[in-house]
C-alpha cells in the first residue's frame, strides 16, 4: 500500500485560512443531502452535534452509541470547563493567545491550521451552547462568568459549576434527540461497530453487535464518521469510563486509516489516588481546585504526621517553587511528572505514598468556607463520597492517572483520514493538542469539529466523490460480517481459566510501568515483548462465558481488550521510536539538567502516522513534517 | 467484610426472574458497590456460572448508566449517592443486602439488573430541547440571564436521567425526570418560545409510555442522587395547565 499523508492545509496567511477554505471547497445541492447517508459513530460530544448539525443540513444520518442512551457518552464527565476566545475579562485574550497557548501547551507537536481554526470557531461554540440552553456560571449581571485554567495566564474557561461536559453534552443530546423525533437521524443505542467495511478505496459502511440480542449486522452509508473517543482504557486504571475503547479507531486501522502519535497520552495531575487492588477506575478532580489548591508535600521523607501538624517551613509547595510565574496552574504534563518524581523521592502521603496534598487551607482563610462551597461544593462532596475524608478539614490527596489521549486516526484538514469518505472527529483523531492538552480545551474541540468544521467539509468529498451503489450483500460486508462473527466465536470458544478482567489489569499495569509517565527505551523494549505474549496468552487462555446471541458483558469486554492487546504493541513502538520528550511523552533518556522534557526539533518535529501491516508484524512509520510558519519554537517555560 | 447477597436473576425479558443467594466474603469497606459486584462476577466467571448483568459506565455519578434497588431503595441508603458511588464501608460487616433493577412498567427488564429506559430518550425528543440551527444563533452575552434564575436553572439541569425517581415512585411516575427538564429550559430566557408546546408535549409522551400520575409522595425527591426538588413538579403544573388553559 502507498500512503501519501496529504494534509490540505489551504494556502494563504493562517488567520484567512479556515474562511477561505470555507469559501472554496465544493458544497452537496440542498436536495441531494437526503440521498448521502452518513454513518456516526459515538454520541459523545464530537458525535452527537456532529449528527445533529448534518441532519439539520438535510443529511440522512444514523447515529450508534454502546450505551443505552447517547447522552451517557464519557464526555458528560468532564467537569472544569471549555476555553473560548471572548476575553469577557478584558485581559488581553484574542483568537491568537489561545491558538499559541495550545501550541506551546501542546509542546509543538501540533498542526499550526488547524488549532488556529479551533480558536477561531471557540467563540461560536459558547454562542451555540447558551442558546441551546446550556446553564453557563454567570456573573450577578447576568453576564457569562470565566474562570482559569492551567497553562495560560487569562480568564477564558466558561463553566457550568463542576458538570460543565454534562451540561454542553445535553445540550449537543437535546440537539440530537430532536433530529431524531423529526425522523432525521436514526439512532441505535446499545450498538458496538466492530468492523469498517472499506470498498474501492472509500469508507462505504460498518459492522455492528447489537448488544442485546447479539445480532452483527452490515449498515451501509457513503462517509463514516468515528467520533469514539480515547483508549486511555488501554491502562485499565483511568479517569475513562469502563465502556471507553479503542476498537472502533482500531478496526478503522486495521482498515487502512493510519494512526498518529498513539504514545501521545495524557496522565492528569488531580486524581483521586488509587486505594486497593479491587479498584475499577480512577476519579478525577477537576483541574480548577488548583485555582485555589495548593499543592504541596513534607519537605522530610517518610514523614507520617497527619497534614495539619506539619508546620509550614516544613512543607514544600513544589510547584510554586519550581515554576514561580505558574505556580499551581503549570499544565498538566508537568504538575503530573512532579507529583511523581516527588513520591519517588519517597516524599508522597497516604497509602503507599502515592499522593501528594492539594491543600485548601489559605483559600479558606482568605475567602471564607461559603465561597469555596459554591466554586468547588460538589467536588469536595464527590471527594468525601470516595476517601470519607472531608477537603474542608484536612487536605485532598491526589495523584496522576491516564485522562486523555492526544493521539488518534491520521486526519487531513478537513478531518478526513487517511481512508476515503472515513472522518475522525473529538478525541478520536490527533488533530490538535500536540503532545499535551490544556485542561478545557477537549470540550471545545470537541464541539468544533461536531458543530462547526465537519459540516462544512464533509460536503466537499460527498460532492465529487464517484459513489457506486453498495448493499450490504456486497461481497466486502459479507466478508467483514463473517469475519466480526467469527471473532465473537472464537472469543465463547476460548475455555482457559482466567477472567477478561485479569488480562486487562495486567496489560493495564504494564503499560502504566513501561509507557506511562516516563518511558525508557529498555523498558519499551521489554514491554513490547511482553506484551506479544499475553497477547497469546489471552487468546488460549481466557475465559468468556455465556452466549453470542445476548446480552453478554464479558463478551463485550473481551472483544475490547483483545483490541487494546494490539493496540499496546503500536503504542509502545510509536513511544519507542520517538527518541526525544515532548509534552506528556517523557523518555528518560531525553531531559534536561533540571529535569525538563528535552524535544529533538531537528529529528522529530512531525506526526508519526503507522500504517498497520498485520497483528504482531512491525508497523510502517509515514511522517507529516510540522511546519511552524507563525509560532516560534522554543523550549516551553513556565518557570 | 462478609456479605449476604440475594440478587434478581432474570435471563431476558419475557422470561421470569427470583432472587439467587450468594455469601461473599473479602470485600473491602473501600469498594465501591460495583467493584463489588465485579468481585462476585469474577467468583461466578470462576466457578464456569453466568455473571451478573448491570449498567454502568462512568463509575462516577455523573452518567446515569448504573442504578439498583438496594433493600428496597433506589441507589441504596446513602444521601445524594449514586450506586457507583455508594461504598461498601456504609454497610455493616455481615449485612444481607437485597439487590433488585428498577421496577416499573415503562423499564422493561432486558436482564438481571439491566432495564430499558427508553421511554426517557423518547420524552426528550418529544420536546425536551430548544430549537436552534447550528450556527443561527446570537452572541451569548447578548442575552442576560440573573444569576439566581441560571443558578436554579442549573440545579434542575443536574439530572442524570438514572432512573430512580420512577423506580422510588408507587405509581412509577416519571414527574420528576420531566420537571427537571421542563423547569431548566423554562427558566431560561432561550427557553421561553417553546415553552408551552414543551411541557405539554413532554407530559403526553411521558403518559403515552406507560408512567404513572404524580400523587405528591415525593419519594423521587428522597431518592434522588443529584436531590431535584419536588418544587420543579409544582413549576410543571403551573406550565402545563397554563399551555392548555392557552390551547
Amino acid at each position: 500500500m502507498t500512503v501519501e499523508l496529504r494534509s490540505r492545509i489551504p494556502e494563504g496567511p493562517l488567520a484567512a485560512k479556515w474562511e477561505r477554505h470555507r469559501s472554496e471547497i465544493r458544497l452537496v445541492n440542498p436536495t441531494n443531502k437526503l440521498k448521502h447517508h452518513i454513518l456516526v459513530v459515538g454520541s459523545g460530544l464530537a458525535g452527537a452535534s456532529a449528527a445533529a448539525s448534518l441532519a439539520e443540513l438535510g443529511y440522512d444520518v444514523s447515529c450508534f452509541c454502546f450505551q443505552d442512551s447517547p447522552r451517557r457518552a464519557h464526555s458528560i464527565a468532564a467537569q472544569g470547563g471549555i476555553n473560548a476566545a471572548k476575553n469577557y475579562q478584558n485581559d488581553g485574550d484574542s483568537v491568537f493567545r489561545l491558538f499559541y497557548d495550545t501550541v506551546k501547551g501542546g509542546d509543538f507537536r501540533s498542526r499550526e491550521a488547524n488549532v488556529y481554526r479551533l480558536a477561531e470557531v471557540s467563540a461560536r461554540i459558547i454562542d451555540q451552547c447558551t442558546a441551546q440552553g446550556v446553564p453557563f456560571a454567570r456573573e450577578y449581571g447576568g453576564v457569562l462568568a470565566n474562570r482559569s485554567f492551567g497553562g495560560v495566564q487569562v480568564s477564558r474557561t466558561f463553566y457550568a459549576r463542576g458538570q460543565t461536559g454534562q451540561q454542553l453534552l445535553l445540550g449537543a443530546y437535546q440537539a440530537l434527540s430532536r433530529q431524531i423525533g423529526a425522523r432525521n437521524v436514526r439512532m441505535y443505542p446499545r450498538s458496538e461497530m466492530l468492523d469498517l467495511v472499506v470498498i474501492d478505496g472509500q469508507a462505504r459502511g460498518i459492522i455492528v453487535r447489537d448488544l442485546v440480542h447479539g445480532a452483527v449486522s452490515a449498515h451501509t452509508g457513503d462517509a463514516v464518521v468515528l467520533a469514539t473517543g480515547g483508549y486511555s482504557n488501554v491502562y485499565y486504571l483511568s479517569t475513562n469510563a469502563k465502556g471507553c475503547n479503542v476498537t472502533a479507531i482500531w478496526r478503522a486501522h486495521r482498515r487502512g486509516a493510519l494512526f498518529a502519535n498513539p504514545c501521545f497520552t495524557q496522565i492528569h495531575p488531580t486524581c483521586i489516588p488509587q486505594t486497593g487492588e479491587h479498584q475499577s477506575k480512577l476519579t478525577l478532580m477537576s483541574e480548577s481546585l488548583r485555582n485555589d489548591g495548593r499543592i504541596w508535600v513534607p519537605k522530610k521523607k517518610g514523614d507520617t504526621r497527619p497534614p495539619n501538624q506539619i508546620p509550614e517551613d516544613e512543607r514544600d509547595y513544589y510547584l510554586e517553587r519550581l515554576y514561580p510565574s505558574y505556580g499551581n496552574l503549570a499544565p498538566r504534563d508537568l504538575a503530573s511528572r512532579r507529583a511523581k518524581q516527588v513520591c519517588d523521592e519517597g516524599r508522597g502521603v497516604g497509602p503507599g505514598g502515592q499522593g501528594v496534598y492539594l491543600d485548601f487551607r489559605d483559600a479558606i482563610a482568605r475567602l471564607g468556607r461559603p465561597v469555596i462551597a459554591e466554586r468547588y461544593g460538589n467536588l469536595f462532596e464527590m471527594y468525601e463520597r470516595i476517601t470519607a475524608e472531608n477537603p474542608f478539614d484536612v487536605p485532598m490527596r491526589i495523584y496522576p492517572a491516564p485522562h486523555y489521549t492526544m493521539g488518534g486516526l491520521w486526519v487531513d484538514y478537513n478531518l478526513m483520514t487517511t481512508v476515503d469518505g472515513l472522518y475522525a472527529i473529538g478525541e478520536a483523531n490527533f488533530s490538535d493538542h500536540g503532545a499535551n492538552r490544556l485542561g478545557a480545551s477537549a470540550l471545545m474541540q470537541g464541539l468544533a469539529d461536531g458543530y462547526f468544521v465537519l459540516p462544512n467539509t464533509i460536503g466537499d468529498y460527498l460532492a465529487q466523490a464517484k459513489l457506486a451503489k453498495v448493499g450490504p450483500e456486497h461481497a466486502a460486508f459479507r466478508q467483514a460480517q463473517a469475519e466480526v462473527a467469527a471473532q465473537v466465536r472464537r472469543l465463547l470458544d476460548a475455555s482457559g481459566r482466567k477472567t477478561v478482567d485479569a488480562f486487562h489489569r495486567e496489560l493495564g499495569r504494564l503499560m502504566w510501568d513501561k509507557c506511562g509517565m516516563s518511558r525508557s527505551g529498555a523498558g519499551l523494549t521489554a514491554a513490547i515483548e511482553r506484551i506479544g505474549a499475553l497477547r497469546e496468552d489471552f487468546w488460549r487462555n481466557v475465559y468468556v462465558g455465556g452466549k453470542g446471541a445476548e446480552l453478554n458483558q464479558s463478551l463485550e469486554h473481551a472483544g475490547r481488550v483483545a483490541d487494546f492487546f494490539e493496540f499496546a504493541e503500536l503504542m509502545c513502538r510509536d513511544a519507542l521510536h520517538r527518541e526525544e520528550s515532548c509534552g506528556c511523552h517523557f523518555r528518560e533518556e531525553y531531559q534536561t539538567p533540571e529535569g525538563e522534557a528535552k524535544r529533538d526539533d531537528a529529528r522529530f518535529a512531525y506526526v508519526a502516522a503507522w500504517e498497520f501491516t498485520g497483528v504482531g508484524k512491525a508497523p510502517v512509520l509515514h511522517t507529516e513534517p510540522l511546519a511552524f510558519e507563525t509560532v516560534h519554537l522554543s523550549q516551553r517555560s513556565y518557570k | 467484610m462478609r456479605l449476604t447477597l440475594h440478587v434478581w436473576r432474570q435471563a431476558g425479558p419475557a422470561l421470569p426472574g427470583r432472587f439467587v443467594r450468594y455469601d461473599l466474603s473479602d470485600v473491602s469497606p473501600d469498594m465501591s458497590f460495583l467493584e463489588m459486584l465485579d468481585v462476585l462476577n469474577h467468583q461466578l466467571l470462576g466457578r464456569r456460572e453466568e455473571p451478573v448483568a448491570f449498567d454502568h459506565d462512568c463509575r462516577e455519578g455523573i452518567c446515569g448508566a448504573c442504578g439498583m434497588v438496594i433493600n428496597g431503595r433506589p441507589h441504596g441508603p446513602q444521601r445524594a449517592t449514586t450506586t457507583c458511588q455508594l461504598h461498601m464501608r456504609t454497610f455493616p460487616d455481615g449485612a444481607e443486602l437485597w439487590i433488585e433493577p428498577w421496577r416499573a412498567r415503562a423499564f422493561p427488564v432486558i436482564k438481571d439488573l439491566v432495564v430499558d429506559r427508553g421511554a426517557f430518550d423518547r420524552i426528550i425528543q418529544a420536546g425536551g430541547f430548544i430549537s436552534v440551527r447550528t450556527g443561527g444563533v446570537p452572541e451569548a452575552n447578548t442575552v442576560l440571564v440573573p444569576k439566581r434564575d441560571a443558578d436554579l436553572a442549573m440545579d434542575a439541569a443536574a439530572c442524570i436521567g438514572c432512573g430512580a425517581c420512577v423506580a422510588a415512585c408507587p405509581n412509577a411516575s416519571a414527574m420528576l425526570f420531566v420537571a427537571a427538564k421542563v423547569a431548566h429550559l423554562g427558566l431560561l430566557p432561550q427557553g421561553q418560545p417553546e415553552r408551552g408546546p414543551r411541557v405539554v408535549n413532554m407530559v403526553s409522551q411521558m403518559d403515552a409510555e406507560g408512567f404513572g400520575a404524580c400523587t405528591n409522595h415525593g419519594e423521587c425527591m428522597a431518592a434522588c442522587p443529584k436531590e431535584i426538588s419536588i418544587d420543579f413538579i409544582a413549576q410543571l403544573n403551573r406550565d402545563y395547565w397554563k399551555a392548555k388553559g392557552a390551547a
